[in-house]
């Protein structure tokens, strides 16, 4: 291949030769909404966000407690109608501090996404959310953390009714 | 087995770079049009079209793959897209494969493009979607975050230093100068150009990650009786495998890519391989990021659990070692146009077996390849086994 | 094809417009398991690979495919999304058991279209994005030009068109699954807004939510699994031309190669006569007339005139959408060849009670993408 082709397709653009107008181009915006239809275990997830705690799902089959909770157990394929309330106090898997919002714009102060497994829940089966009030080098896998949650009249039902999950022992060192 | 024999008898691909002036479809024709002139057959010998590209969100088209089908010769002829997420650069040619596996077609064409760069301010802003919308796109998760809480759960787990993991990116970013489409080859980047980068993610530094790039590459698939006629150098498909892990990703433990290990298991099935690091003489992981390189040998049952980045400080992954990994650059080195850069990997094994790949030839005629791609929420794997044997 | 693939089971959710109550993965899990159910199969031991077919922007997710295996039983196991219609997945699977690898795949196709608050948006962001979308128009205008020019050429006539509306609307009447069954009358079918005209708002079949899964066998394992195996005796899919700007107006190219594809491997060489009955696309109305004439049941222009005669009736000698295809169940977006191959293995199974017609024995099916695609597929399966 290298040695029969010497020249390769493909003419690489800078940002100045779309200042200079030397490149044209169009800019449009896509209106994409949406109305996901929760359903009947992300509903009751929801739910119980709402009204403050976690849900989680068991297979009696597996004998397993998975969060969210589904009506199917992935593994044996048989239907998941047990919902479970949950502690809503966890450990770290997990996490990251993120220098990066998602737009890649830079921001001083880091996020701290993490993994957490949530008590009561078999063990690895946990949530994505965000880290709160600790300090960055106090952060550790295993850490016991508890969520931090909005106030009863703010909750919609939603993953954000949790603002974040903070240690337990009470946070920064 | 008695499975129809298919083999890859022609390659093209157009350079990666960050923004191309090209669109898709043409990045799509300048690719196939190079793979078609290298066998010396034409689109009137094609006999169907697969087309591998990821989400249409970059593009900012709906239904992309209709958009993109007269660049990659889809008039009037048989045209299907299949999409895995990353996985999908190296399941393009697993589908060209059962198109020709199963009789129903004799010579395909292959073809993967990627122009990420249409999307703004970057294409990295699109992958908020491929979060699930309900539970977690709320938090506004940054694939980022992604990669950074797997890659510290791999390092926790097993101990791994983030300069263990950097000479990945080195040797990749080495490779890669030898390439000459590659985006971000440097012969002279060094283990602690990677650790002084800025911290993106901690654990992630910028030059532990591959960039957004354009690009496109395309591969000619035939049955056997044509590979003969066509080529004198057929390089062989000997097996191929897939699998999708959960969609509950905080369900499962980040450590070990379990879905790598199934897809593989199926691939070295199908070959009839029983000890792949004895049988397998050149490795193209996936590795969009350094640590992937590492994760993924694991999960090939290339290297022990935790153990592949002793296999590069000891220099097996090298080039010129017992077991090459990404002779090509990877991603790392010659970029990252999502569904394209898993194809190209197949290619460059391509190139390889047949002693075509120049200055980053491997030594020691080697037989047989395997490319391997990750995608999705750290969840499908796809294997590809080339050998100059049918 | 040397060796045949069987539907062994089918299952289905839906179809309704709306779908509140359950999450498009519940919708996925009730098609699944009795699909699964009726092909007596177990996924997690017995089904070795599965094809599942969708659009990002249809899902509102990126990398759809994620999202797919837990509710169809293919978790750790190989799973892969097409970008194309339900057909597409169908052909996928007769290709995966014909390589000899898989003896028993699973398709999977399905429709949310009521989440999708946007529709039109997101179905205009598939035309051209330089060339064409800047012109701001919702995409069934590249349907009403089609149409103006079809009846032009072929001197289709627009009544004609609405007798297919009349036809398929009363047929869905007696399709438990259908969501648009009404008895209307010529001139009620006629009637209305014009979408884009000369198309009128009621030859456009409406949204509904819904899922289809199928499961494939090889013949030796359909034999062994099931009483009456419906065979998928050809599969073939084409595309025309990507642009407005390039495309054969009148007569759908990419259909007549699909189907040629199909017959040639079911020996079919005159399908007037070999096919008992057909499920085709009728997205619009026009367009079950435009298909019929490219699929090679009736010359160019014929179609319109068979059915004013009523030869396309369930009583007729052809009868072509006793379903009452998309216009009568509902538009499902990529999920409609699964919708049309579902009631022709109830046809030819023996299953289709009030609807059952007699002596089925050979039936085709279609599928077309919508604007703005030149894409689309064909089946022939028999019992």
């Amino acid at each position: 291949m290298t040695e029969k082709i010497t020249q390769f397709p493909g003419t690489p653009l800078r940002e100045a030769d779309f200042e200079g107008g030397k490149i044209l181009f169009r800019h449009d915006r896509m209106k994409a909404e949406y109305a996901w239809d929760t359903g009947i275990a992300i509903g009751r997830y929801l739910a119980a966000l709402k009204e403050g705690y976690l849900l989680g799902g068991y297979c009696a089959t597996c004998r397993k407690t998975v969060i969210p909770p589904r009506t199917v157990c992935e593994w044996c394929f048989r239907p998941m109608e047990a919902f479970v309330p949950l502690e809503d106090i966890g450990t770290v898997n997990t996490y990251s501090l993120c220098y990066v919002t998602w737009d890649v714009k830079r921001i001083k102060e880091p996020e701290i996404p993490a993994v957490i497994e949530i008590d009561g829940a078999s063990p690895l089966h946990g949530i994505l959310h965000k880290l709160g009030e600790v300090e960055q080098e106090a952060v550790h896998v295993g850490m016991r953390v508890q969520a931090v949650w909005k106030p009863a009249e703010e909750r919609e039902g939603a993953i954000t009714d949790i603002l974040y999950f903070k240690p337990i022992e009470g946070g920064a060192k | 087995m008695g499975m129809r024999k298919v083999a890859v008898v022609g390659a093209g691909m157009t350079k990666f770079v960050r923004r191309a002036q090209e669109t898709g479809k043409e990045l799509a024709w300048q690719a196939s049009r190079m793979a078609l002139q290298s066998c010396e057959l034409t689109l009137d010998d094609i006999e169907a079209i697969c087309l591998g590209t990821a989400p249409d969100s970059f593009d900012g088209v709906h239904m992309k793959a209709e958009y993109l089908s007269d660049g990659a010769g889809g008039w009037g002829k048989p045209f299907m897209r299949s999409y895995v997420g990353g996985g999908t650069g190296v399941f393009a040619p697993i589908q060209g494969w059962y198109h020709v596996a199963s009789g129903l077609f004799d010579v395909v064409l292959v073809v993967c493009e990627e122009k990420m760069s249409s999307y703004h301010p970057h294409a990295q802003g699109a992958f908020l979607t491929i979060f699930d919308h309900t539970t977690e796109r709320a938090l506004k998760p940054n694939l980022l975050w992604i990669f950074a809480l797997e890659m510290n759960r791999y390092m926790q787990t097993y101990g791994i230093s983030k300069e263990d993991i950097a000479r990945v990116a080195v040797k990749n970013k080495r490779n890669a100068a030898d390439h000459p489409c590659a985006l971000l080859g440097d012969p002279n980047i060094t283990v602690e150009d990677v650790l002084n980068s800025e911290t993106l993610a901690w654990p992630v530094n910028r030059l532990d990650v591959s960039p957004v790039s354009d690009g496109a590459v395309a591969l000619v698939l035939a049955a056997e009786h044509v590979a003969k006629r066509v080529t004198d150098k057929p390089v062989w498909i000997q097996g191929v495998g897939w699998s999708l892990d959960t969609a509950y990703w905080a369900n499962r433990d980040l450590a070990y890519p379990r879905y790598v290990e199934y897809a593989a298991r199926m691939a070295y099935e199908m070959a009839g391989i029983k000890e792949p690091r004895k049988e397998i003489h050149i490795v193209e992981p996936y590795d969009p990021f350094d640590y992937k390189e590492l994760h993924h040998l694991e999960g090939l049952l290339l290297a022990d659990r935790g153990q592949a980045p002793q296999l590069t400080a000891d220099g097996v992954t090298a080039r010129d070692g017992d077991m090459p990994v990404c002779p090509s650059g990877g991603l790392l080195g010659v970029g990252n146009p999502i569904a394209a850069a898993g194809l190209m990997k197949v290619a460059e094994l391509f190139w390889q077996l047949r002693g075509e790949a120049g200055a980053r030839q491997v030594p020691g005629q080697p037989k047989r390849g395997l490319a391997q791609a990750w995608g999705d929420l750290m969840q499908v794997g796809t294997v590809v086994i080339l050998g100059i044997n049918p | 094809m040397d060796e045949r693939v069987g539907i062994i089971g089918v299952g289905w959710a839906g179809y309704r417009p709306l779908t509140p109550e359950v999450s498009y993965k519940e919708l996925m899990y009730e098609a699944a398991v009795k699909a699964y159910a009726d092909a007596g199969v177990d996924p997690r031991r017995d089904v070795d690979s599965f094809v599942t077919v969708a659009e990002d922007f249809i899902e509102g997710t990126s990398i759809f495919d994620e999202y797919v295996p837990d509710q169809i039983g293919g978790v750790l196991k190989p799973v892969h999304t097409i970008g194309g219609d339900g057909l597409h997945g169908l052909a996928t699977g007769v290709m995966l058991i014909l390589t000899g690898q898989a003896e028993i795949v699973a398709v999977e196709g399905h429709s949310k279209a009521s989440n999708v608050l946007t529709l039109p948006h997101i179905v205009a962001y598939a035309q051209d994005p330089i060339l064409n979308r800047p012109l701001g128009w919702h995409s069934a205008f590249v349907a009403g030009m089609e149409m103006n020019r079809y009846l032009f050429d072929t001197g289709t006539t627009i009544e004609e068109c609405g007798a297919v509306v009349v036809k398929n609307r009363r047929n869905a009447l007696r399709n438990p699954l259908a969501a648009y069954g009404a008895d209307l009358d010529l001139e009620e079918a006629l009637d209305g807004p014009p979408l884009a005209w000369p198309l009128g708002e009621r030859m456009a079949a409406e949204h509904a939510d819904g899922a289809i899964v199928m499961v494939l066998a090889s013949a030796e394992r359909a034999e062994a699994l099931c009483e009456k195996p419906v065979w998928v005796l050809g599969v073939g899919w084409c595309n025309g031309a990507a642009s407005l700007e390039s495309r054969e107006w009148t007569y759908p190219v990419y259909i007549e190669a699909a189907a040629q594809q199909a017959y040639r491997q079911a020996g079919i060489r005159q399908p007037r006569l070999a096919i008992d009955f057909a499920e085709i696309d009728d997205t619009y109305a026009y367009k079950e007339l435009q298909h019929m004439e490219a699929l090679g049941l009736c010359r160019p222009g014929e179609a319109g005139a068979l059915v004013e005669e009523g030869a396309t009736e369930p009583e007729g000698e052809l009868p072509v959408n006793v379903s009452g295809g998309s216009l009568g169940m509902g538009d499902l977006l990529d999920a409609n060849g699964l919708a049309r191959a579902l009631e022709a293995v109830l046809q030819l199974r023996g299953e289709a009670g009030p609807r059952q017609l007699e002596d089925a024995e050979i039936g085709l099916v279609q599928s077309w993408r919508g604007v703005p695609t030149t894409s689309g597929a064909v089946a022939v399966l028999a019992n």
